[in-house]
Order: structure tokens, then C-alpha cells, then sequence
């Protein structure tokens, strides 16, 4: 049977220290108080848990590898370990929560679904959740990031999806969010939001949270069996934070030191970056899509433009959970430049036969930034998408021609 | 007279003289900060009994495409929290008295310091607050902060809300508790739900005597005249801004449409 790591018991429900909370319009709440409940019955259901990881299984194609890096390892003098969420059925991390909610969505008799996406990546994997389950699917995403990941644009309408433009704000990420819980006030009857990163209102840190956790499941077994022991060190992007946590979750008890990367841009004087944790001046306390967390913001609370290459880490908050991780210190948060990331996706391509997405390539800089002050450091790398759909982008910071898809 | 005093007399007054009290909302900031002063000062001129002062948020998400822009105009010409603050100092100097309650998101407040925020904004001359991003269960703090200071706080209400939930919430409310017509975001609609008087019925059971006025999606005379007897307050938004688009923000023709709907309540001289 599949095992995922069980909610934290939180002291005060809903909240992760004094982050989280449930933070949205008095329409929404009878709708997450439902969605709760539903949560909590699933995930002590042997029958929901049995069909997860059927389609986990025989779907997804889990469990993902944990592959060794040898090549980079001994470039950079450590031993670098890739769990390969890459090689998951669409190319990320993300379908693990897409299917998870999915089936939540069934299970509340809920036939349409919308979502936001960023990188297109979640996008292409509620889509797909929602093809294979027969529900109806709305996606919404900021014109600036369907530009930038046209192929996952026309993935999501492949896969029967209807895709929807938000021209608002910074037309990213958080624009996206914003017109898809719009549409969810205004659907709340007939409508399951599947949001996707470890954000939001309660409950749906803890769901992303739980579904995501079972890489963190294999990633730890995986080590044992394979390697012998546990790594010094594992390591993860946060854009909202799901694949970090999806991590960081099995390992939170035990002595493995845990490090989120965040899309440090063009640097962080430069203002164009999306580091909350990392610049102390704009990265302040405050609420954004429903959840009290760090925020990038303006003095007045105003919530400010992100910039980073990678669409999936361009986004203004981060989730409740890593709020509280960082205060009590459990787990260390820096930051990566666009520079650094387009180097290490290339040092993985060259040395391994990997292209990672642009997020995951900021975990890889930062290993071999690790592995450079640490020599000989076991390191786990969360690579949680595959870089297909960055190819443009990439090609265009790299001076070449561009080409079209 | 403290905020919550003034906004109880408005609907006292209102049940008074049996009809409904009229609420607009208008963001601060648009199109100017200038011409938003004058457009308040005008509706007031013209028998607005209270007004919802909009403080622009950059991720309005209560808010449909009408509010978002113009919301997201006096943004971009850098209006904020002081701006605001400054613009209510001077609607009370030029001798504006009706209650005039700020609608923001939360996080301007929170951006600014709970205590310093109801501080600046009660001696401003603002009288009551409306977050509707602040359902019950996180309300609590500013609410009561609010209540020491004397701003009335206006929860809000959905038709989502459960009877006992909804009688929960009108318990909180100093003001009124405003009723969100439908399951949706704002904005002016050409028809009023088709259960737009149950729910107004089934909130004033629930809300014992706490004044419950209804918003979202009222733009005509017709609408008015429809929920005259059911509602304690008409909040008008969306379509008074649309309207101010379409005449150019002439304070003249905004000040007729509130004298519209004013006369469209059954039996009320203007
Ligand atoms: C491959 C990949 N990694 C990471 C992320 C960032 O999201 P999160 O922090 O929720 O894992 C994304 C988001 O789109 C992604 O596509």
C-alpha cells in the first residue's frame, strides 16, 4: 500500500505556527470546509489510497528512479543523488497532486475543475488528470508565461483543456491564480479548485503537502536501498513550495539538513528576483491568495512584480509550511540566479544526459555550490521537472537562433 | 459621535422613514485622486447615505474586471495607503459628513500595522471598515481592534452561508453586515439573482436586528425598487463606476444617477 506522510497535527487548525489560515471571501468557505472534510475521510479510505497509487503506479509510472550523478558529483567533488520526478508522466512533480485532487474532485461530486498554471507544467497535469478521469477543465495563465511556454500551452488544448489568458498585473502566475479563485466564487457549487503548489487557503497546504510526499517516501527508501544510508544534505526549489515539501516531508525527523532554493533572477539588489525569504526588505508578513506567509510587497502592502527565467518560480509568496520550517530553523532557504541556473542546467545536460527544468536546474546550482563548500557531502536533488518545455527559453539566454515548436 | 454611532444612525434613520439605506462605493484614486474627492463629495451632495471609500489593492480577488481597473489606474498612478487617508482628511474639511467606510483587502493593513492603520484611519475621519477577504474566523483580531477605536466593521455574507453560520456573523458585525447577492464576484449585472429576496429574508431572520445591506450586481432604479422593503441597505458599486466612465466622470451626471435611484425608492421623496 502506498504510503504518504500523514498531516501534521497543527495546534491551531489550519495553521502552521502563525502562518496559513484561511484567508479568502465568506463565499469560499463552506466550499473548503467540504473540501476538508472530503481530505481527511480520503486519505484514511483504503479504497481512495488503493486507486492513488494504482494510477500512481501504472499511470505515472512510479515509482520515479533515484538516479546518482557520478559525472557532476566528481566535477564538483560530492555525490550528488537526482530523484527523477522528471521521468513522471508529463514531465514534473505536479501530477502527483493533479491526480490526488482529481480523484478529490470525484469523490465531491465536483465535474468541472479549474487551475492556474505557471510553467504550464501543473496546467498540463490537471489536464491530463482531468482527461483521464472524464472532468471538465479550465486553466488559466498569464499571457506572459504562455508566450514563454507556448508547448505546454498547446499540451493543455491537446489534452481537451480550455486555456484562458489573464491579461492582469505581471500576467504570470499570480494573475493566473487570482482569475482562477474568481472563477471559483463564482463556480464554487459545481467547481473543484485544484490548485497546485503548497499555497493557498487551509486545506490545501496540507493536501498539496500529503499528495506531494510521496517523493519524499521514495526518495528516503530509495536511498537506503540503493546507497546504504541517508544524504547529508537534500535540496529542493520553491516556487510555492510543493515539490520542496513533497520532499522535505519524510525527512523532517531525521538528521538530513534541508535546503529550499528560491529564484534569486537577475540578483537580489537588482530588485528583479522572487526571493521572499531572501530580501529581508520587500519579503515582508502578509496575506496573498488566502494564506499568511512571506510576501513580496511594496510599504504599503502593495504585491510586487517577480522575475525569474523559470515561469514556476516566478511568483510573489510561498507556502505557510516553509514559513514556519524557516523560522524554527529546520530548514535553510537561499537563492539562485538566473545565470546560475542556465549554468547548472547545462552542466547537467553535458555531464549527465539530463536536461532539468529551469526550477530544478536552481536545486542543481545550488548542490554544486553545496558540494564546493562541502567536499565529499551526500547531496539529494529534487529534480522535479524535465526541461522540454524550456527549450525556447533556454535557447534565447543562450544567443541562439530562435525556433518555433 | 464614534464610526459605529454614525453608521447606526444612518440605518436607523433609513428604518425610520421605511426605506432603504442607499450605499455607494467608489475607489479612491480614480480617475485621480483629485477628481475622486469631488465624485465622493458629489454623491454625498446627492443623497448618498453612506460611502464605501475604495483602497486599492493590487490583487483585488472579490473584485470583477470594472473595479479591478479602475482600482488598478489609481495604483499605477501611485496611489496608496496616505493618499487615501489624506483624500478622507479632506472630504471631512470640505465638509463631507456622512459615514464614509474603507473597503481593502487585508493586506494593506496588515502592510501598515493593525493599531497605526485603525489609528490613522479613525482620526482621518474614516467611520467603518469592510474586508472581504476576512471571513469569520480570521476577523477576529481586527475586528476587535476596530471596536476599541470605535470603527464599525461590516462582515461579510454569502449565499454559500449556512443559516447558523450567517447568524455567527451578523453577531460580529458594529456596522451592518453586508450580503453578497451572488455566488460570485462584483460587478453590475442586468438582472438581480433570482433569489436574491430569499436570501435577503433568510439573512434578516438570521441577523436579529442587525441592519443587512445588499451588494454586488444592483445597477438600475428597477433593482432598487424591487428590494426597497427587503433590504436595510443598497450598495451600489460597479455600475455607478461604469456610469462615471461613460459620462466622463462629470459630477453632475453622477450626481443624477445617484438622484435615480434615490427616486426609485417606492414612496421616497429625493
Ligand atoms: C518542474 C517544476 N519544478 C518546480 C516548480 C515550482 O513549484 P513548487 O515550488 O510548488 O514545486 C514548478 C512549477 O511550475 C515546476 O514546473
Amino acid at each position: 500500500m502506498i504510503r504518504l506522510i500523514s498531516p501534521p497535527i497543527q495546534e491551531r487548525p489550519g495553521y502552521f505556527g502563525p502562518y496559513g489560515g484561511r484567508y479568502v471571501p465568506e463565499t469560499l468557505i463552506p466550499a473548503l470546509e467540504e473540501l476538508e472534510a472530503a481530505f481527511r475521510e480520503a486519505v484514511n479510505d483504503l479504497g481512495f489510497l488503493r486507486e492513488f497509487e494504482d494510477l500512481l503506479r501504472t499511470y505515472v509510472g512510479r515509482p520515479t528512479p533515484l538516479t546518482e550523478a557520478r559525472r557532476l558529483g566528481e566535477a564538483v567533488g560530492a555525490r550528488i543523488f537526482l530523484k527523477r520526478e522528471d521521468l513522471a508522466h508529463t514531465g514534473a512533480h505536479k501530477i502527483n497532486n493533479a491526480l490526488g485532487q482529481a480523484l478529490l474532485a470525484k469523490r465531491l461530486g465536483k465535474r468541472r475543475v479549474v487551475a492556474e498554471t505557471g510553467a504550464g507544467q501543473h496546467g498540463v497535469a490537471t489536464a491530463t488528470a482531468c482527461a483521464l478521469l472524464g472532468l471538465e477543465c479550465v486553466i488559466y495563465m498569464g499571457t506572459a508565461d504562455m508566450a514563454r511556454q507556448r508547448p505546454n500551452v498547446f499540451r493543455m488544448r491537446l489534452l481537451g483543456a480550455e486555456v484562458r489568458p489573464v491579461d492582469a498585473g505581471s500576467q504570470t502566475l499570480k494573475d493566473a491564480i487570482n482569475e482562477a479563485i474568481r472563477d471559483w466564487v463564482t463556480n464554487v457549487r459545481t467547481t473543484h479548485y485544484l490548485l497546485g503548489s503548497a499555497l493557498g487557503p487551509h486545506p490545501y497546504p496540507l493536501i498539496v503537502r500529503t499528495f506531494q510526499s510521496v517523493i519524499g517516501v521514495e526518495a528516503r527508501a530509495q536511498m537506503l536501498e540503493q546507497f546504504g544510508r541517508l544524504p547529508d544534505v537534500a535540496v529542493a526549489c520553491v516556487g510555492g513550495g510543493s515539490n520542496a515539501i513533497g520532499l522535505f516531508a519524510a525527512f523532517l525527523e531525521d538528521p538530513v539538513e534541508l535546503i529550499g532554493v528560491e529564484a534569486g533572477g537577475e540578483g537580489i539588489s537588482s530588485g528583479r528576483h522572487a526571493t521572499r525569504f531572501v530580501d529581508g526588505d520587500r519579503g515582508r508578513l502578509g496575506v496573498l491568495h488566502g494564506t499568511r506567509t512571506y510576501v513580496l510587497q511594496d510599504p504599503w502592502g502593495q504585491i510586487l512584480d517577480t522575475h525569474s527565467i523559470s515561469a514556476g518560480l516566478d511568483y510573489p509568496a510561498v507556502g505557510p509550511e516553509h514559513a514556519w520550517l524557516r523560522d524554527r530553523k529546520r530548514v535553510h532557504y537561499t537563492a539562485v540566479t538566473d545565470a546560475e541556473a542556465l549554468a547548472a542546467f547545462q552542466s547537467l545536460a553535458r555531464l549527465e544526459g539530463i536536461l532539468p527544468a529551469l526550477e530544478s536546474a536552481h536545486a542543481v546550482a545550488e548542490a554544486m555550490r553545496l558540494a564546493s563548500a562541502r567536499p565529499g557531502a551526500w547531496i539529494l536533488v529534487n529534480l522535479s521537472g524535465r526541461g522540454d518545455k524550456d527549450l525556447e527559453t533556454v535557447a534565447k539566454a543562450l544567443g541562439e537562433a530562435p525556433f518555433s515548436v | 459621535m464614534t464610526g459605529i454611532e454614525a453608521v447606526r444612525k444612518v440605518f436607523h434613520k433609513a428604518r425610520e422613514a421605511r426605506r432603504p439605506a442607499l450605499i455607494f462605493y467608489w475607489p479612491v484614486g480614480y480617475p485621480d485622486l483629485e477628481a475622486s474627492v469631488r465624485i465622493v463629495a458629489a454623491l454625498a451632495q446627492a443623497g448618498a447615505d453612506l460611502i464605501e471609500l475604495g483602497l486599492p489593492f493590487s490583487d483585488p480577488l472579490a473584485d470583477g474586471p470594472v473595479i479591478q481597473r479602475a482600482t488598478q489606474r489609481a495604483l499605477e498612478r501611485g496611489v496608496r495607503t496616505p493618499d487615501v487617508l489624506e483624500a478622507v482628511v479632506r472630504l471631512r474639511a470640505i465638509g463631507v459628513a456622512l459615514p464614509l467606510c474603507l473597503m481593502t483587502y487585508v493586506n494593506p493593513i496588515i502592510a501598515w500595522g493593525v493599531p497605526r492603520f485603525l489609528e490613522e484611519a479613525a482620526q482621518a475621519g474614516v467611520d467603518g471598515l469592510i474586508v472581504p477577504d476576512l471571513p469569520l474566523e480570521e476577523a477576529e483580531e481586527l475586528r476587535a481592534a476596530a471596536d476599541a477605536i470605535g470603527l464599525a466593521w461590516a462582515p461579510l455574507a454569502a449565499p454559500t452561508t449556512p443559516d447558523e453560520r450567517l447568524a455567527r456573523i451578523a453577531a460580529t458585525a458594529t456596522g451592518f453586515l453586508y450580503l453578497v447577492s451572488v455566488t460570485g464576484i462584483t460587478g453590475a449585472r442586468d438582472r438581480l439573482p433570482p433569489d436574491g429576496i430569499l436570501q435577503l429574508r433568510r439573512a434578516r431572520r438570521a441577523a436579529c436586528g442587525v441592519p443587512v445591506a445588499i451588494g454586488f450586481g444592483i445597477s438600475r432604479p428597477e433593482h432598487v425598487r424591487e428590494l426597497a422593503f427587503e433590504a436595510d441597505g443598497l450598495i451600489i458599486g460597479s455600475a455607478l463606476i461604469q456610469h462615471g466612465e461613460a459620462c466622463g466622470f462629470d459630477e453632475e451626471a453622477l450626481s443624477a444617477f445617484v438622484r435615480a435611484l434615490r427616486e426609485a425608492v417606492p414612496g421616497s421623496p429625493a
